[in-house]
């Protein structure tokens, strides 16, 4: 359910002013810390700024928004296994990489999306095997194949730009799905997908349940790990479909471009009130988290702070937040 | 008190343990030695020895407090991003002519990092990853803040001894390192400290239920790490004569190969710094080998990488932990 919903139900339905007072106040503390966070920025961007409220940076926000949620979502499953990737952005990066070799070298774009498709899953299956059978620390292993992800993508490129990609690709960023831009109705959809995947199947329930109380899921005879690794072959997935936007809004690929990605899709998470432990947490809250970090980028570059800035900013304020929303939690 | 209480059996699997980690990793040493020695014949020259070792020193100084917090089975990943602000920091203000306080600031910038994780970690119980994640990229950001894609270079002679100078026929770095080797190893086995850090890796909820002060010492070894991190990135632009905001970018994968490679578990509790100084030794071989047979840089983090994972993976089976739960 999406939290703000949550509240404005909360003030219609109870019918005392006291069950409304408290049904608010419950409900404002049960609400992720992203929410907040996404409404003191709006205030203040839409006051403080010109352009914010505008529908062209709104849209711009949609489009950068996109690629941070596709990756967000596979972030979530895993976070909410007690797991982490910190290989996402590279796998990204490599997997735009391979398909932007694949376009340059003549090969069907549907065919080169494939390939990329595997590198995400092919990444994600030593992630998840090394995780669930090896039981070796999540955060070691992702930031192994972190290393490796990102070593191919500059062998491959020798560390430069592929450019001269066909134009059929920027359809994946300037065409429109029933008058939605692509990269939002391809978001749209994956969200659908995931949220049907984690709500309504038994995968989803596992997953759940992996982080809540791994030890009664082994009691019961589940092959958990072999649905521990498919949460990271679907992150990769994700992973890959997000690299096929982000190379069709830039027009090139490029084997860093998503260094720093696999930080803001765990702080969307994070922020969306998903736990480390006891998988509590959910998708909708992810949502509002990837659209807080993205709505913060954008706020600094409309009030012109300088890009070297910006890293610290943006790591700053989402630690902050982080550390807030755990701070909540303990009193 | 833990070790008391478990006395019959503990020394020998320890032993067993230690003994298994050094011939393992001295062997292992050996191989690679002989390997590279039979492919290239520039590796057994007296110069390409002294440049490993003192790779490895300037590796052993990266990865040395980071061993601290992976003992305690917490980690940091801003090592590098800690290492290359307070050597950013550092570097101005020694080219500037302020030797002492520029040194003085680094190591203040480096361990107020650590402290700050340390207490995200340890007080407001946030994942130790998490907490030095961001951390990383707040350093890194205040990096490039502060140096805005400048190089600083040039710092005097008398600062620039202990990264690149020589004592006799040994390079000064060498020697810094084996004195941090030599005191970390005393902290570890010799203080109240040391004993804590062990003992909250091995069983956190001993520890606690003992009466240590967990939460304190834990800010302890991430401030202390913090601080080690700021002193190698001293011994670094020393030796390298330059800083920018790069520095330190590409230095937390093989902090943690490093430390990985000399047995120190992940799990806490097991290991030691002495093993990351063999580790680290492996390591700057590795590196030197990759060197003198010509192989592309751009393959230095695959190879960083996939020894982490390996190194892991072989200490997974090694301790039969993967059979441990169903």
């Amino acid at each position: 359910m999406d939290a703000a919903s949550r509240i404005t139900n909360g003030s219609t339905a109870a019918a005392e002013p006291a069950g409304w007072w408290l049904a608010m106040r419950a409900r404002a503390r049960a609400a992720p810390g992203a929410l907040y966070l996404l409404l003191v920025m709006a205030v203040v961007l839409s006051l403080g700024t010109r352009g914010f409220l505008s529908v062209a940076n709104l849209t711009n926000i949609g489009l950068q928004a996109a690629v941070l949620t596709i990756v967000a979502l596979g972030m979530t499953l895993i976070i909410l296994t007690e797991g982490i990737d910190l290989s996402l952005g590279p796998v990204l990066g490599l997997a735009g990489v391979v398909m932007g070799l694949l376009i340059v070298a003549g090969w069907w774009l549907p065919a080169a999306l494939v390939a990329a498709l595997g590198v995400g899953a092919a990444f994600g299956l030593v992630n998840g095997i090394l995780i669930s059978y090896v039981e070796m620390p999540p955060f070691v292993v992702t930031l192994g194949t972190f290393g490796l992800a990102q070593s191919l993508a500059m062998v491959l490129t020798e560390g430069n730009s592929i450019t001269g990609l066909r134009t059929s690709i920027r359809w994946f960023n300037e065409g429109e799905l029933l008058g939605v831009p692509v990269p939002i109705a391809t978001t749209a959809i994956l969200f659908a997908l995931t949220y049907g995947l984690l709500y309504h199947t038994r995968f989803g329930r596992y997953v759940f349940a992996m982080g809540g109380n791994r030890r009664a899921l082994l009691l019961a005879g589940v092959r958990v790990r072999a649905y521990q690794t498919g949460v990271y072959v679907f992150g990769g997935l994700l992973a890959a479909v997000a690299a096929l936007i982000m190379t069709a809004r830039m027009n090139a690929a490029h084997p860093t471009i998503a260094i720093g990605l696999e930080f803001d899709a765990i702080a969307a998470v994070v922020l969306g009130g998903t736990a480390f432990e006891k998988g509590k947490g959910g998708l909708t809250g992810t949502l509002v988290g990837a659209l807080a970090v993205s709505v913060l980028r954008n706020g600094l570059n409309l009030i012109g702070l300088s890009t070297e800035w910006q890293v610290a900013v943006v790591g700053a304020v989402i630690i902050l937040a982080i550390v807030l929303d755990s701070l909540r939690e303990l009193t | 008190m833990a070790r008391a209480a478990t006395a019959n059996w503990w020394p020998r699997a320890l032993f067993a343990e230690r003994f298994f980690l050094v011939t393992s990793r001295v062997a292992g040493l050996g191989l690679l030695g002989a390997l590279l020695a039979a492919l290239s014949p520039q590796f057994l020259t007296w110069t390409n020895l002294i440049n490993v070792l003192r790779q490895g020193s300037l590796q052993f100084l990266m990865s040395a407090g980071l061993t601290l917090c992976i003992l305690t089975a917490g980690i940091d990943l801003s090592v590098g991003a800690v290492l290359g602000l307070s050597a950013c920091l550092a570097a101005a203000l020694i080219a500037g002519g302020h030797l002492w306080s520029g040194m003085l600031a680094a190591l203040a910038v480096g361990a107020a990092c650590g402290l700050l994780n340390g207490a995200m970690v340890a007080y407001v119980r946030l994942p130790a990853f998490i907490a030095t994640y961001g951390m990383l990229w707040i350093a890194h950001g205040l990096a490039y803040v502060f140096m805005k894609g400048q190089v600083i270079h040039g710092f005097p002679r008398g600062f620039r001894f202990i990264g690149a100078g020589f004592v006799g026929p040994i390079p000064a770095p060498i020697l810094v390192a084996l004195l941090v080797l030599a005191g970390l190893h005393g902290m570890l086995h010799y203080t109240p400290l040391g004993r804590a850090i062990y003992a909250i890796g091995g069983n956190p909820r001993a520890a606690r239920l003992s009466g240590m002060p967990v939460q304190r010492h834990v800010t302890v070894v991430y401030a202390l790490s913090g601080l080690l991190a700021a002193f190698a990135g001293l011994v670094v632009i020393a030796r390298v004569n330059a800083a920018d905001s790069g520095t330190g970018e590409d230095l937390l994968l093989p902090a943690i190969a490093a430390v990985v490679l000399g047995g120190t578990s992940l799990f806490g509790g097991h290991g030691g710094i002495a093993g990351t100084a063999i580790g680290s030794v492996i390591l700057a071989v590795v590196v030197n080998g990759m060197n003198l047979l010509g192989v592309k840089t751009f393959w230095q983090a695959f190879v960083m990488g996939a020894i982490v994972i390996l190194s892991v993976l072989a200490d997974q089976l090694a301790t039969g932990r993967v059979n441990r739960s169903g």
